[in-house]
């Protein structure tokens, strides 16, 4: 099924609801097209195309709720979930915590989520732009492994107590790893966009294709705590963590790292340098997102942390309900405030230090201080009186976002990012971090 | 499902975020509805007509697989059931070879014009591809099976087990946490059914019924007080079984020692009141001192310390580049293979790869590429001999057939090399854990999985467990926080010392080994006995914010 316009999404979801015997019934229907292709070992490997469809019914009798999806849209189908929505409903328990349709929002308008050129991406524009990452590939007599995904969608919802949220949305991203051919050397880059104009494969190759010249026999530092320069691609991953973990649910119930001893939650707190300000905005122009979330709410401009104090927490409605606080949805996209240097100014600015391209593997080791485990990896090099020195074998680190956070030395100018753990993009500043612990050595290229 | 959305849909990681709603899994089909399947009649006649159209399009290979995957949730926190959901996904993807280049297209429509369509789309893109191979596709050669099955040897389906059954299990297994001294309760019952159909222009018509069950909870204790907080998961295995795992069994529990461990039987009520308590020990237990311990790794642990820094390093597609961009390559290059002596292990280190084993989650007839499974060695006797690999890497090792390890995760998604079961062979001598402990001067007993870290070529890896005990001159002398142990896989597996036999081996395993762009996950399982590292690096991983 093509991308639904408003209009048609509305007529379709007025239908739904109309065949609807329940107390309340709310229904999302999204969609979209898109396609990958996937190389490596300088030759593409695999490519699909992927075109789907969902209409989500949630019934509900009472406290008694039951979901149902389908993706088949002819009459009969679109009546038929809605019964089996019912059905469950009717089966299931009552759940306590189970929260009435929201009335009619008003919501932003922001077009700049749907790019018409990134929806045009047919399978020869992914392969032409493979071809020109493999040509500089080959001519630097480098390996490649790369991903380029793209995707064109639409999410629509409506209830029966009025509510009605349509937007429409493009994604491209594209990663690749480069190694040399003797496997002593290996280089990153990803980039990620609403529009596929602002894509440039083959810069994004350069990039990668130097990191794995330069990082050929590395050398080896002794583990412990360093000053490092963390590029947007590696500061993201161990952030994100952060932003994950600010839910005020599990910040009231002690567990969680804004939870505060003696009981309540450190929202208000200074909790990381001054410096650093977090906030979530959907009309960002370098980040643009829905202004309304899955379950209706209005995506506003939102602070997360002021001047290093935690200004806001994410609720449920449920949980806001409960603790009689206004119920802010977890944001789409994250945006930390930075400077105006570049990453190579912090560079030049550093006497001695440590210079990331990448963090991997993150997993979280202890929930209480947000302390996470993971490694360096496709570029890491040693940086003495402003300039590299010379490459370095990847470290492990055992370090916490917020540690990291009181420990910031500089920030330099933030940039659009795809999180390589999760997929998760936001706006990062590359940033200068004193005493990173790292606590053993790799010998992984 | 990637494991991030999975883990928020469960509410199982980020801080035990709630989310309000379940994100779409699938098509949702009423509880407690009879589990039909797809008549296999109507199976081989959809997919003869994707054979068929992809060979008059030019393709010199096919292969159709048919997929009905349903998924049953039950989740609950404390005294609430949080979400009940059945999910079901249907569709067909169609992997062909044409001008020497892999393409692949999948569609859910199940009408022979859309599988019409599909198929001349996967060649399409075949050939769009082949512009940018270095070298055509070669395959191993497969002979066809005809029309067969293989059903997994389950006792009873949990599909048809009561929903109420189940929801009071669940809420049993919460009350006597929270009455034992935890503060909070999340227990959940996932239900995996595979219906696969595969056929190709081989000549094979494959039909298969896979089962799969994971019951598992984390019970919070919180001192509001000092704001400390702690959690103990379940020493539950997701495993390859029906409803039968849970039925508890006297002879399959290993009592006697720190805690009751659990073989093809699981009592999830009693494993919760003995958490409910050591979830209290956990608060009061001493922060452990950094430095080299000899380590006694329970399988409940070592399975996910196998997984990583064995079975991940012997897939030959990483060993080659495949995965060079994401999963990462492999310190296993051909070189150490070819040389028939790098030492990866002691001489007690014997691992295998199996995709037959009953109760284990590789456990299949044929995998996703129409060859029947079998199991081989990947390490003996510390020596690497083997690696695990699919059709169109079978000739790299000079092999003439594949040993069977492909797998999609979906009908559309395509199929690659997977995991099978990685498994360390127990000790051939009568040896039980009280027997290994009774030996360690200066060591840590741990159960249980927790954090997992290793690289991208799989030497440096970090893990942690559930429970830990300092032992002391042989014997355990309470239970120590804060521990995580780090080393380097030739190292460590350098470093076993001795392995129980086999009336300790157990499985341990995982629905969410992901891989592959875009990613995929894959179930596998992974056997042990308790088994004893000599002088492992400990790291206190206490912090203050």
């Amino acid at each position: 099924m093509p991308i639904l316009t408003k209009d048609e999404a509305q007529a379709l979801l007025k239908k739904v609801l109309s065949y609807s015997k329940a107390d309340e019934c709310e229904v999302n229907l999204s969609g979209s097209d898109g396609g990958n292709i996937r190389y490596a070992r300088n030759a593409v490997s695999t490519s699909g195309g992927v075109s789907q469809s969902s209409l989500v019914v949630q019934s509900s009798f009472g406290k008694k709720v039951g979901v149902a999806t389908i993706n088949e849209f002819d009459d009969a189908s679109l009546e038929k979930v809605v019964r089996r929505a019912e059905e469950l409903a009717r089966l299931a328990p009552e759940n306590p915590e189970f929260m009435p349709n929201l009335g009619p929002q008003q919501y932003l308008d922001n077009p700049a989520t749907f790019v018409p050129a990134t929806a045009a991406i047919d399978p020869k524009l992914r392969s032409d732009a493979v071809a020109q990452s493999l040509a500089i590939s080959k001519e630097k007599s480098l390996t490649a492994a790369g991903f380029m995904e793209n995707s064109a969608g639409y999410a629509a919802m409506m209830n029966s107590s009025g509510l009605f949220a349509y937007n429409t949305s493009t994604n491209v991203n594209f990663n690749v790893t480069l190694r040399t051919s003797d496997g002593k050397g290996s280089g990153y880059a990803s980039k990620g966009y609403n529009d596929i104009n602002k894509l440039d494969v083959a810069a994004a190759t350069r990039v990668a294709a130097q990191k794995a010249a330069a990082s050929s026999n590395a050398k080896a530092l002794e583990p412990g705590k360093y000053t490092v320069i963390l590029e947007p691609a590696a500061a993201i991953v161990l952030l994100e963590t952060m932003f994950f973990g600010m839910d005020a649910r599990s910040a009231d119930e002690g567990r969680s790292f804004l939870s505060k001893p003696g009981g309540g939650t450190r929202l208000g707190e200074k909790l990381v340098d001054e410096r650093v300000n977090i906030y979530s905005d959907p009309l960002n122009a370098e980040l643009p997102t829905s202004t309304w979330n899955g379950d209706g709410r209005p995506q506003e401009k939102i602070s997360w942390i002021d001047k290093g104090v935690i200004k806001n927490l994410y609720y449920s409605r449920y949980w806001a309900q409960k603790k009689n606080v206004k119920a802010i949805p977890s944001p789409d996209g994250v945006i930390m405030e930075g400077g105006s240097a570049s990453l190579e100014a912090l560079i030049k600015g550093t006497e001695k230090g440590i210079l990331v391209t990448r963090l991997w593997y993150i997993r979280e080791v202890d929930p209480q201080t947000l302390l996470y485990t993971g490694l360096t990896r496709d570029g890491t090099f040693y940086i003495e009186n402003g300039e590299i020195k010379f490459p370095i074998k990847n470290f492990r680190f055992n370090e916490s976002p917020i540690i990291m956070l009181n420990n910031l030395e500089a920030l330099g100018k933030p940039e659009r990012t795809v999180s390589g753990e999760s997929n998760t993009q936001a706006l990062i500043p590359p940033m200068k971090i004193r005493d990173f612990t790292f606590s053993s050595l790799s010998d992984a290229v | 499902m990637r494991r991030r959305d999975f883990l928020q849909m469960a509410g199982m990681g980020l801080g035990a975020t709630m989310l309000p709603r379940i994100p779409v899994l699938g098509n949702n089909v009423p509880l407690d509805a009879p589990w039909y399947t797809v008549d296999v009649a109507q199976k081989k006649k959809l997919a003869d007509v994707a054979l068929n159209e992809a060979r008059s399009k030019g393709a010199t290979y096919t292969d159709v697989r048919i997929g009905r995957y349903l998924n049953q949730y039950v989740i609950t926190r404390e005294d609430k059931v949080q979400n009940i959901v059945n999910t079901e996904s249907y569709g067909i993807g169609i992997r062909v070879i044409a001008n020497g280049s892999w393409g692949f297209a999948a569609t859910d429509k199940m009408d022979t014009d859309s599988i019409a369509k599909a198929a001349q789309l996967a060649v399409a893109i075949a050939r769009e591809n082949a512009r940018l191979l270095s070298e055509p596709v070669q395959l191993a050669p497969q002979k066809g099976y005809g029309e067969v099955s293989w059903k997994a040897p389950i006792e009873k389906n949990a599909f048809e087990v009561p929903i109420k059954e189940k929801v009071d299990l669940l809420l049993s297994v919460n009350d006597a946490a929270l009455k034992g001294g935890g503060n909070y309760v999340n227990s959940y019952l996932f239900l995996v059914n595979e219906q696969k159909y595969f056929a190709s222009s081989d000549g094979s018509y494959i039909d298969q019924d896979i089962h799969r069950i994971w019951p598992t909870f984390t019970i919070t204790k919180v001192d509001a007080k000092t704001g400390k907080f702690e959690t103990r998961d379940a020493l539950s295995a997701p495993v390859g079984m029906g409803y039968e795992y849970l039925l508890p069994a006297d002879a399959d529990k290993i009592k006697g020692g720190v805690t009751t461990l659990y073989k093809k039987r699981y009592d999830m009520l009693e494993d919760a009141k003995a958490g409910a308590v050591q979830v209290g020990q956990k608060m009061l237990a001493k922060s452990v001192e950094a430095g080299k311990y000899d380590l006694v790794l329970d399988p409940t642990n070592l399975w996910l310390t196998i997984h990583e820094s064995v079975g991940h390093p012997t897939e030959l597609d990483r060993v080659l580049g495949y995965e060079a961009n994401y999963a990462g390559t492999s310190f296993l290059t051909l070189d150490k293979w070819e040389s028939k002596k790098f030492n990866f292990g002691s001489k007690e280190v014997n691992i295998v790869a199996d995709k037959l084993q009953p109760g284990s989650l590789g456990a299949v007839g044929y995998d996703d590429e129409g060859v029947g499974t079998q199991r081989w060695d990947l390490i003996k006797e510390g020596i690497l001999v083997n690696y695990q690999t699919i059709r169109d890497q079978a000739h790299i090792l000079g092999l003439n057939a594949s040993q069977g390890c492909c797998y999609a995760d979906s009908w559309s998604d395509v199929q690659f090399q997977r995991m099978p079961n990685v498994s360390l062979q127990p000790g051939k001598n009568k040896l039980s854990p009280a027997d290994i402990i009774k030996n360690v001067e200066k060591g840590i007993y741990i159960i249980g999985n927790s954090s997992y870290s290793i690289d991208q070529q799989r030497y440096n890896f970090q893990f942690s467990g559930q429970l830990y005990y300092e032992i002391k001159n042989g014997k355990i002398a309470g239970m120590l926080k804060d521990v995580a142990y780090q080393s380097n896989t030739q190292e460590f597996w350098n470093s076993c010392a001795a392995i129980a036999d086999e009336s300790d081996y157990r499985l341990g395993g995982s629905f969410f080994d992901g891989k592959g762009q875009p990613g995929q996950v894959s179930a596998v399982s992974h056997g042990a006995s308790t088994t004893r590292f000599n002088g492992v690096n400990v790291i206190n991983t206490a912090r203050k914010i």
